[in-house]
């Protein structure tokens, strides 16, 4: 496939045609922040935490769903660029109880890890008023939708790779909520099959195994990956060549 | 002289106290009244909340005494999956707790009481903190902070951090002791033995130096409470809850903790945002709690009077000689500072025999199970006294009701009638001397309640001292901190 060039932060990078930026950028050590790509998964591009400038566009671009083209110059950190991650971390706090010192996914928690990266020391807006339940119908796995921030990894693992579809989206607006078949408690679910794969790419504490106590949650991140790299290898091999 | 009500408007977190001297027609007084007030809501906030994370969420309730939350919330946590953990988790639990109450008793001790003791209750209250200490007796500081680094360092060792350690989970802990820090402590066991030793001996010209206050700082019958093993020894985690009377006779019969609201009553009064609780038995029993019916105290003097023996060596000799000296059952709160000293001893000497127990880091140290039962009480001798932990829960694990009893809400209704006490013995009509607000806020020292732990570090607590007349108008409102 052709190789295309690009700049990333004045450093020149060449990669295959198709690429997109942040998978780019990864193949030279910069690491483009971001909360609902997941390699393995196909490209959401919900969260905005990956949004790169680029030479001659005035709008943001997002890194995990702009492929590069030749030519392109790409900044990763721009002090605009930081303070609209700082904004966006700040309201993905706001919207849920995100309380690292007694939670589950603390020390090894992706949202965690980015507000201390970007230097959020404080959330500016009022969190809701509302107080959601937890569903812990499952046998084995738990789901806290205060620690949700709906990146949709969970849904897209077990549809795309476990084939379950039992997580989906339901609601508009500030009601979306992740829910379980067409709205039954998680253990009531005819179609999930216990695999687990939500728990292991869920960026935060919202997934985790029940019984799992404070900052026990460490889930394995190799999995969606190693699946899917094997079988997309199981498929270049039957194509025909 | 103020007319005016003053309500303060500071409403911190923790540690906030104000105190109401009550005064007759002829100026002598005729009550006084604790008052704390801040409000916390943990019962309500942690409710929807699964079990598993109760203990490190309750470890959040102190920064003091977070270990005795999080094994209290384990404890309870252990009920309601219907397990006993294994036998090393026990152990590791026992230690832990040996080191959370040496590290806050050695905080009580020599930061925040020995300044008075040391200096002078009437000395320059500029001076008469744990910097003055320093100063002025830089041997006995010295050892106090070394024998609360080594608590602390216990606590480390287990829970991979001195403060909110969130390692004892419903089950048992999630880790074994660290075997390069457990060779550090064991280096470190023989200077700390000399340091407490040192300490005890020390003590005695304390007591000698202070007969006013040993006479007059809340001396009088009441129960005490505790956790009691079944032959009598020194108890901190396990065993039965025991209730003794003023002449150290058992008041009903030895209970397990999930039986506690069969004796214990709370009451909520509109001033204070401390409950009382009482002795559900001995309220019409005044002979046996005097004025305030059903009146017990926890925490170290408790546990010393309800013990037989500690069970080591050095504290068992200390024991004798505090008897010797004050009787088989000490009533005075002066004595929360000897008891203190005592437990500090034997802290140190079971977890020097911890350290070297080979079966410290063998077998498993969780059990896991799945909701088992709908309801579980924990029960731990914090550094304070008695902690409950009274969960309730439902077929999912989460939280329906949430009752955490603190050791200083036990005592409620003993630091009511210490400071009391203390205000009849030093204070004369509204000109209230620095030195007796001081004596009165030492009476609730020696309680050593939770609320001063944030706050008091630095020697002084905030203080609201309020002088009233018979009929409720102020007549003299003294401000500190």
């Amino acid at each position: 496939m052709a190789k295309v060039t690009i700049s990333i932060d004045g450093v020149e990078v060449k990669a295959e045609q198709g690429t997109t930026v942040m998978a780019a950028a990864a193949s030279v050590g910069v690491k483009i922040p971001g909360l609902c790509q997941y390699d393995g998964l196909s490209t959401h591009g919900a969260c905005r935490l990956c949004m790169v400038q680029l030479n001659g566009t005035p709008k943001p671009k997002p890194a995990c769903a702009t492929p590069i083209t030749e030519g392109m110059e790409v900044h990763t950190t721009t002090p605009r660029l930081q303070e609209h991650r700082k904004v966006l971390l700040e309201m993905l706090f706001a919207e849920g109880q995100h309380v690292c010192a007694v939670c589950v996914a603390s020390g090894a928690c992706e949202l965690q890890t980015l507000a201390a990266d970007v230097g959020v020391d404080h959330v500016s807006f009022n969190p809701p008023a509302t107080r959601q339940t937890l569903d812990l119908s499952h046998p084995y796995l738990g789901y806290d939708p205060t620690r949700c921030i709906l990146c949709t990894r969970c849904v897209r693992a077990c549809g795309e790779v476990e084939g379950a579809f039992t997580w989906g989206l339901a609601g508009r607006g500030r009601e979306v909520h992740l829910i379980t078949d067409l709205g039954t408690p998680w253990g009531e679910s005819t179609t999930c099959t216990g695999c687990g794969k939500c728990i292991s790419v869920c960026p935060t504490g919202a997934m985790f195994s029940r019984g799992t106590s404070v900052a026990e949650r460490r889930p394995r991140r190799d999995l969606v990956p190693t699946l899917t790299a094997r079988r997309d290898l199981e498929a270049a091999r039957k194509e025909p060549s | 002289m103020p007319q005016s009500i003053l309500i303060d408007p500071v409403t911190r977190i923790e540690g906030h106290a104000k105190i109401t001297v009550r005064l007759d027609d002829d100026g002598a007084v005729q009550d006084a009244r604790f008052h704390v007030t801040e409000f916390r809501g943990f019962e309500a906030f942690c409710r929807g909340r699964p079990v598993h994370e109760m203990p490190a969420l309750t470890a959040r309730t102190c920064g003091i005494c977070p270990v005795s939350h999080v094994l209290t919330g384990a404890k309870a946590g252990d009920a309601i999956l219907a397990v006993e953990p294994p036998p090393t988790a026990r152990r590791l639990r026992r230690m832990m707790n040996l080191g959370q109450i040496l590290q806050s008793h050695a905080l009580s001790f020599f930061h925040l009481s020995a300044p008075d003791l040391l200096l002078g209750f009437d000395s320059d209250p500029a001076k008469r903190n744990v910097f003055g200490l320093i100063a002025a007796e830089p041997e006995i500081a010295r050892r106090g902070i070394r024998m609360r680094r080594f608590g602390q360092e216990v606590i480390a060792a287990l829970g991979g951090r001195k403060i909110h350690p969130a390692w004892a989970v419903p089950g048992g802990v999630r880790g074994g002791i660290d075997p390069e820090m457990r060779e550090k402590l064991r280096a470190e066991f023989p200077t700390i033995m000399d340091d407490v030793r040192w300490a005890w001996d020390r003590y005695g010209e304390l007591v000698a130096a202070h007969p006013l206050e040993v006479a007059s700082f809340g001396v009088f019958p009441s129960l005490y409470l505790g956790l009691v093993s079944p032959d009598g020894t020194w108890e901190h985690h396990e065993g039965l809850l025991r209730f003794i009377d003023a002449n150290g006779e058992r008041y009903g019969e030895d209970f397990p903790a999930e039986r506690y609201d069969e004796f214990i009553g709370e009451v909520a009064d509109a001033d204070t945002y401390l409950k009382s609780p009482y002795h559900i038995g001995a309220q019409g029993d005044a002979a046996v709690t005097g004025e305030a019916p059903g009146t017990y105290r926890v925490g170290p003097l408790a546990r010393i009077n309800l013990t037989e023996r500690m069970g080591t060596p050095l504290a068992d000799a200390a024991l004798k000689a505090f008897r010797d000296a004050f009787g088989r059952i000490a009533h005075g709160s002066f004595h929360y500072h000897g008891a203190r000293l005592i437990e500090i001893m034997t802290c140190a000497e079971q977890i020097g025999a911890l350290l070297d127990d080979p079966e410290l880091d063998t077998g498993s140290l969780r059990a896991t199970a799945g909701i088992n039962r709908s309801r579980g009480v924990g029960v731990s001798e914090a550094p304070r006294g008695t902690l409950f932990h009274d969960y309730r829960v439902d077929s999912q694990g989460l939280m329906t009701g949430v009752k955490m009893i603190i050791a200083t809400g036990h005592n409620n209704l003993a630091m009511n009638r210490t400071i009391a006490q203390i205000a009849k013995a030093f204070v004369k009509g509204p000109d209230v001397a620095e030195g007796a607000l001081n004596r009165i806020e030492a009476g609730i020292r020696a309680y050593d309640p939770c609320l001063s732990c944030s706050t008091h570090a630095v020697g002084q607590m905030p203080l609201v001292l309020r002088v009233e007349s018979a009929d409720g108008e102020l007549l003299r409102e003294v401000v500190r901190g």
